[in-house]
């Protein structure tokens, strides 16, 4: 079990370091058109080779990305080249907000795609039908179109919600929730279109096992069979779909907080790819890969606890 | 007349389970088989009787010894003396669901061995239609697919590409198992008329002693690996010597309640004495 | 009976290849979403003819116009027509998530093809860049490269292909190497077939469903993410697109809030459209269209318990309490089809089943496979249910517990347990039953022990569930009953997973539990069916001795004479549905009645005549192979 985790945190920090080094190398080959960004169109080519010298952009690719790594492994991130404000500070300012709606929406999307998957595969019937025609409308309409939606239905046609703006937690817990609602809404819509239908057909596939009516003849009540027994064996392929999901809210939060006129992590991220702002970008990446490689984690570890073939092994 | 079809001496096999480690499934086999013979290869499951089947078509890794058809080393056949070599051998597998394509009609499964061998079109149809009518099996059936047909039905395609290029040698892997009691017993005779007729000779496995004793001239016992008793096959069936056969023997339940009491009480008369 | 072609072929669907294609165009999730498709398709190519004006040219009157007159669809926030710039925008949408569905499957299906099939390191590599690109999330990656990439839809796309490309691989890799370990790779490859032939004829064969579902899928979900960096700004602002759309219905939200309807429409029509027939084909190749997977499913759980249509028959007398009836010592079944038997018997057997009739929905239509079958089973003996695959015998095992496969029901007779009818009972009662009056032995060891538990918890469950003990009362008694099924080592299986143990030591396992709350009456599925022989002689001596201490009654259901001689005191054959013959084992055996019966005892091969050598003196190699 423990050599299993230390092999999963060993690929995950590889994960990262293929990550940054791909963006890295990419920015660099265009490190011109980045010195020519920041100076504007106007820059004289003696102009843009200062600039690149100025930003190190001359130096081997490899010394850039070496002296990179060595300063964020000390938990330097760098300087964005147009704030001036430290990268690590302006994630941490953000990150609070990011995470409260992804970690939000996959809550709720987990709650109503296992409940409705449970209903879809044991009851049938309408809910059934309900939940796949949900799963695909929900995964046809982008989240960003069904929070503009939300907007103008329930900010702008009947002010139940603010239509822009995040109160932190602290600062006043009903306010938190009324700036969340929406973006939360509009990003678990999506999440519960994949997951429930999954849950559901993993669900129906389990419970059409010979072990399940093999229980029940011992005389275990179906409720319990479905809630103890079936559940447990349905999980692991839920569980590998939920983190995908997660995953993609993390991508999807991006345009939720464009909609919203959220200052989280990807409105940061969108700011600095527009302008070119190297640090910034690769500390949004840094911090984004850490999210995904630390879910992947917790995945596992929850398939193994699980999965008792997993787990021995 | 009298040299052997097939001679397989020393033979083991080793499947690798990890980096380091393997696992022996065979161990120091030794058989033969003679033109228009069965050599009836019984044991339980794990005990090695698929794997031989599989090591005698060249699709499992020989680690020593040596395969022998009508003479040519063919242990690990290359490619080319694959193609040369299905002309004489072929293989009827025990699932009759998964052993035929299907998303392909029985004819073009019926053709694909004879358009290996460079048959044209037009012949590989005539001889299709020969060879359904030797399975008894309609000529209609060519332009169904193989889902279209019952278990018994499609074991019958099965032999017919088996057949198709008149090998000299089928590899025959629990060919009936699958199979309802009834049909069993016809696709057996359906097998021993083909092999009366043809003369081709059967590597037949299987784990039911009363198949094996039906189909076979001579029989191999097999357990964990290796062939505990071998000899013709009414010597093995009845008259058991090894320990494992007297065994299994003696486990294979009768359709007679008296004699099937007997055979229980010399069960349990064995297990106490050993 | 069993070889005549038509019967099994004839109800049969038709070819699958054939079949696909014609049940895809009969099936309107397939052809409604497949002919909108096509027409957004030929709308984007046709835009010059089709758009009533230029999407680019701007009209200040009509910025942000509401919809009607000359502009159909509004006008957009620039004052251009939102309808002309619809239309063309499906040109570089389209386009775009085209390109990523090339891209992706040019690598991913050639990467999986050489993984799959040749495997070795570049499987192994393959597989790492694939978990590598899977778990990235891609917006945020194509955000970051906009620095580099700049506003180039289609360099965007490209891209965006690469990190699809993992799904495909996956597929494809999977598939592969699934097929070829197929019987039929095997057999084409001793048939002599090439590689290349193999591939081509029996593996592009299977994978090109799956790439066809995944393309139309991963299409949908690139409409998306392109829609989604135009939303963002970083999309070409000098083409229409139908996300850049709503960055302009967004910019307008508080003066055109009619702009956002139409681009984010038409991106879920299409999206939509592709997921539809993704889950059309997966649907028409698995053979299961919805309607008729639906019924299958809700039974499977819920209880079933069809309403008998009609009452149990009158030759059944009415309970009368549970007396323990003597050890009956000859024949000890009834059936309807002597009556007279039934009238003169006062006391009931432990289980009677009359007229019993069980069918499945199929779709609309219901199929009957159990015609009104009736037996009984008298206390302290053991009953063979004897027949082919197909006969009906494992229908009446599962309805005796209640527990028909999903689609299937009692739909008449009745079922009684020591006079009590259980056809039509509530759930809650049966459920009672089971495990404490009926006990049930099932065919297949491995599959019928949940792989998520221990040994010891799927035994203690039911017993503090059904035997009201305490969890450390429960515990002892399992460990008493896995020693006393001949486990060796009780305490370790206690403590292991199913896939620990062997399926000889699980098929106890299952004994143990189906024994474990003292049932009177014992259904056993085939019970040594999936067991070698060695081990089912073993299996069946337990039984034997389990039924004799306890004085069990025991309704065996298989295919084979041999287990019956062995086991049983009487017994029923059944064919197609129906009893055809019953009685006690001495009679059925020396005397066979029916016609059916005979052809059955008559297929056994342990009469079979040994084979001679007809051409081929066997003299020379029997006497070298004697080992």
């Amino acid at each position: 079990m423990v050599s299993f985790i230390v092999k999963r945190i060993l690929a995950g920090v590889v994960l990262i370091f293929a990550i940054t080094a791909i963006v890295f190398a990419l920015m660099s080959i265009s490190s011109e058109n980045i010195a020519r960004t920041i100076l504007g169109e106007f820059a004289t080519p003696e102009q843009v080779a200062a600039k690149q010298a100025e930003l190190g952009l001359d130096q081997p690719l490899l010394a850039q990305y070496g002296s990179w790594v060595s300063q964020a492994l000390q938990g330097n991130l760098g300087v964005s080249w147009f704030t001036a404000e430290p990268v690590s500070s302006a994630i941490l300012n953000r990150i609070s907000l990011t995470l409260s709606i992804v970690v939000a929406a996959i809550v709720v999307a987990i709650i109503i795609s296992v409940t409705l998957g449970v209903i879809a595969a044991v009851r049938g019937g309408v809910i059934d039908r309900i939940v796949q025609l949900f799963s695909v409308v929900g995964e046809g309409f982008p989240n960003f179109w069904i929070a503009l939606v939300l907007v103008s239905a329930f900010s702008l046609s009947l002010g139940w919600f603010p239509p822009t703006g995040f109160v932190p937690f602290t600062q006043s817990p009903a306010g938190w929730l009324a700036t969340i609602a929406l973006p939360v809404a509009a990003l678990a819509f999506g999440g519960i279109a994949g997951a429930a239908q999954q849950v559901r057909s993993a669900l129906i596939d389990v419970l059409s096992r010979d072990y399940v009516r093999t229980l029940r003849a011992r005389g275990i009540p179906a409720h319990r069979v479905v809630l103890r027994h079936a559940l447990r064996n349905a999980a692991p392929p839920a569980i590998t779909v939920l983190s995908l999901q997660f995953i993609g809210m993390i991508s999807g939060a991006i345009m939720i907080e464009k909609v919203f006129a959220l200052q989280g992590l990807g409105t940061l991220a969108v700011t600095a790819a527009i302008r070119g702002d190297v640090p910034t970008i690769m500390g949004v990446m840094v911090t984004m890969s850490l999210i995904v490689v630390i879910i992947n984690l917790l995945v596992d570890l929850l398939n193994g606890w699980v999965n008792p073939k997993a787990r021995v092994q | 007349m009298t040299a052997p079809l097939l001679s397989v001496t020393g033979l083991n096999v080793d499947y690798r389970t990890g980096r380091r480690r393997s696992f022996r499934a065979l161990t120091d086999i030794n058989i033969e088989i003679a033109p228009g013979e069965t050599l009836g290869l019984v044991g339980e499951s794990g005990s090695g009787k698929t794997t031989l089947g599989r090591a005698v078509l060249g699709l499992a890794p020989v680690s020593a010894g040596s395969i022998q058809f009508a003479g040519n080393e063919i242990g690990q056949p290359s490619p080319a003396q694959r193609r040369k070599l299905s002309r004489d051998l072929q293989v009827v597998f025990q699932d009759p669901y998964t052993s035929l394509n299907p998303a392909m009609r029985v004819g073009d499964i019926l053709a694909e061995p004879l358009r290996a061998q460079g048959v044209s079109r037009a012949q590989a149809r005539d001889r299709v239609a020969g060879l359904l009518g030797e399975v008894n099996l309609p000529a209609d059936a060519a332009d169904r697919f193989a889902s279209e047909f019952s278990g018994g039905q499609r074991q019958r395609v099965a032999i017919a590409r088996a057949l198709a290029i008149q090998p000299r040698l089928i590899v025959c892997d629990e060919p009936v198992s699958a199979l309802d009691l009834t049909t069993q017993a016809r696709v057996l005779d359906l097998f021993a008329e083909i092999q009366d007729r043809t003369g081709v000779a059967y590597l037949f496995v299987s784990h039911d002693l009363a198949v094996i004793r039906a189909i076979s001239h001579r029989v191999a016992v097999m357990y964990r690996g290796a062939i505990v008793e071998q000899g013709p096959t009414e010597r093995v069936t009845e008259h058991p010597t090894h320990p494992y056969t007297q065994t299994l023997l003696a486990a294979s339940p009768v359709p007679d309640p008296e004699r099937q009491r007997e055979r229980r009480l010399a069960r349990l008369a064995l297990a106490a004495s050993a | 009976m069993t070889q005549t072609l038509l019967p099994s072929a004839a109800p049969s669907p038709r070819a699958p290849r054939l079949g696909v294609m014609r049940r895809l165009i009969r099936n309107p999730l397939f052809s409604v979403p497949a002919a909108v498709l096509l027409l957004i398709v030929l709308a984007a190519i046709f835009a010059d003819l089709i758009a009533p004006m230029s999407p680019t040219t701007a009209n200040l009157s009509a910025v942000n116009i509401a919809p009607g007159g000359e502009y159909l669809l509004g006008g957009d926030g620039a004052g251009r027509d939102v309808l002309s710039r619809l239309i063309f925008a499906g040109r570089l949408t389209l386009l775009g998530s085209a390109t990523t569905v090339g891209v992706a499957i040019a690598l991913g299906v050639t990467a999986g093809l050489i993984a799959g099939y040749v495997g070795g390191w570049f499987d192994q590599i393959g597989g790492w860049v694939a978990n590598l690109l899977i778990v990235l999330p891609g917006t945020i990656v194509l955000v970051a490269l906009f620095a580099v990439v700049g506003p180039n839809v289609i360099l965007t796309m490209v891209i965006l292909g690469f990190m699809m490309a993992p799904n495909f691989f996956r597929v494809v890799r999977n598939q592969v190497i699934a097929v070829k370990n197929e019987l039929y790779v095997d057999a084409a490859r001793v048939s002599g077939l090439s590689n290349g032939r193999i591939i081509a004829r029996h593996i592009l064969s299977v994978i090109r469903a799956p790439i066809i579902i995944l393309g139309a899928s991963v299409g949908g979900a690139a409409i998306v993410v392109q829609a989604g960096l135009e939303f963002l700004g970083l999309g070409d602002p000098s083409t229409p697109t139908w996300g850049g759309m709503l960055l302009d219905a967004f910019n307008n939200l508080y003066v055109g809030p009619h702009l956002m309807w139409p681009p984010g429409i038409m991106i879920g029509i299409t999206a939509i459209s592709l997921l539809l027939i993704a889950n059309a084909v997966r649907d028409a190749l698995a053979g299961t269209d919805r309607s008729s997977r639906r019924p299958r499913r809700r039974t499977a759980i819920s209880p079933v318990t069809g309403a008998p249509r009609s009452t149990a028959p009158t030759a059944v007398l009415p309970a009368a309490a549970g007396q323990p009836e003597p050890l009956a010592s000859t024949a000890a079944i009834s059936t309807l089809d002597a009556p007279a038997i039934l009238k003169d018997t006062a006391e009931h057997g432990v289980l009677e089943i009359s007229n019993l009739k069980v069918a499945y929905a199929t779709g609309r239509e219901e199929t009957e496979v159990v015609h009104g079958v009736s037996l009984t089973l008298e206390r302290g003996t053991i009953l063979g249910l004897v027949g082919e695959s197909g006969s009906g015998k494992t229908q009446i095992a599962l309805s005796t517990l209640g527990l028909l496969p999903a689609g299937g029901a009692v739909t008449g007779g009745s079922i009684r347990i020591n006079g009590r009818e259980i056809v039509g009972e509530r759930e809650r009662v049966l459920s009672e039953l089971r495990g404490k009056t009926i006990g049930y032995i099932p065919q297949e060891p491995m599959s019928n022990l949940d792989p998520s538990f221990t040994i010891g918890s799927q035994l203690v469950e039911p017993m503090r569930l059904r035997g009201d003990l305490s969890k450390a009362a429960a515990k002892a008694r399992a460990l008493e009953l896995l020693d006393r099924v001949g486990i060796v080592d009780p305490a370790r299986v206690f403590k292991s997973y199913p896939h620990q143990i062997s399926g000889g030591m699980a098929q106890r396992v299952l004994i143990a539990g189906a024994v474990a709350c003292e049932p009177e009456l014992l259904i056993a599925d085939e019970p040594t069916t999936a067991l070698d022989v060695t081990v089912q002689a073993e299996i069946l001596e337990l039984i034997r001795d389990l039924q004799r201490e306890r004085n069990l009654s025991v309704l065996i259901v298989t295919h084979n004479f041999g287990v019956v001689a062995d086991l049983c005191d009487s017994v029923a054959v059944m064919r197609s549905g129906e009893i055809v013959e019953h009685g006690s084992v001495a009679d059925i055996f020396a005397r066979p009645r029916h016609e059916y019966t005979r052809l059955l005892l008559g297929s056994g091969l342990e009469n079979a005549p040994i084979r001679t050598l007809a051409a081929a003196p066997a003299s020379s190699s029997t006497v070298s192979e004697e080992s």
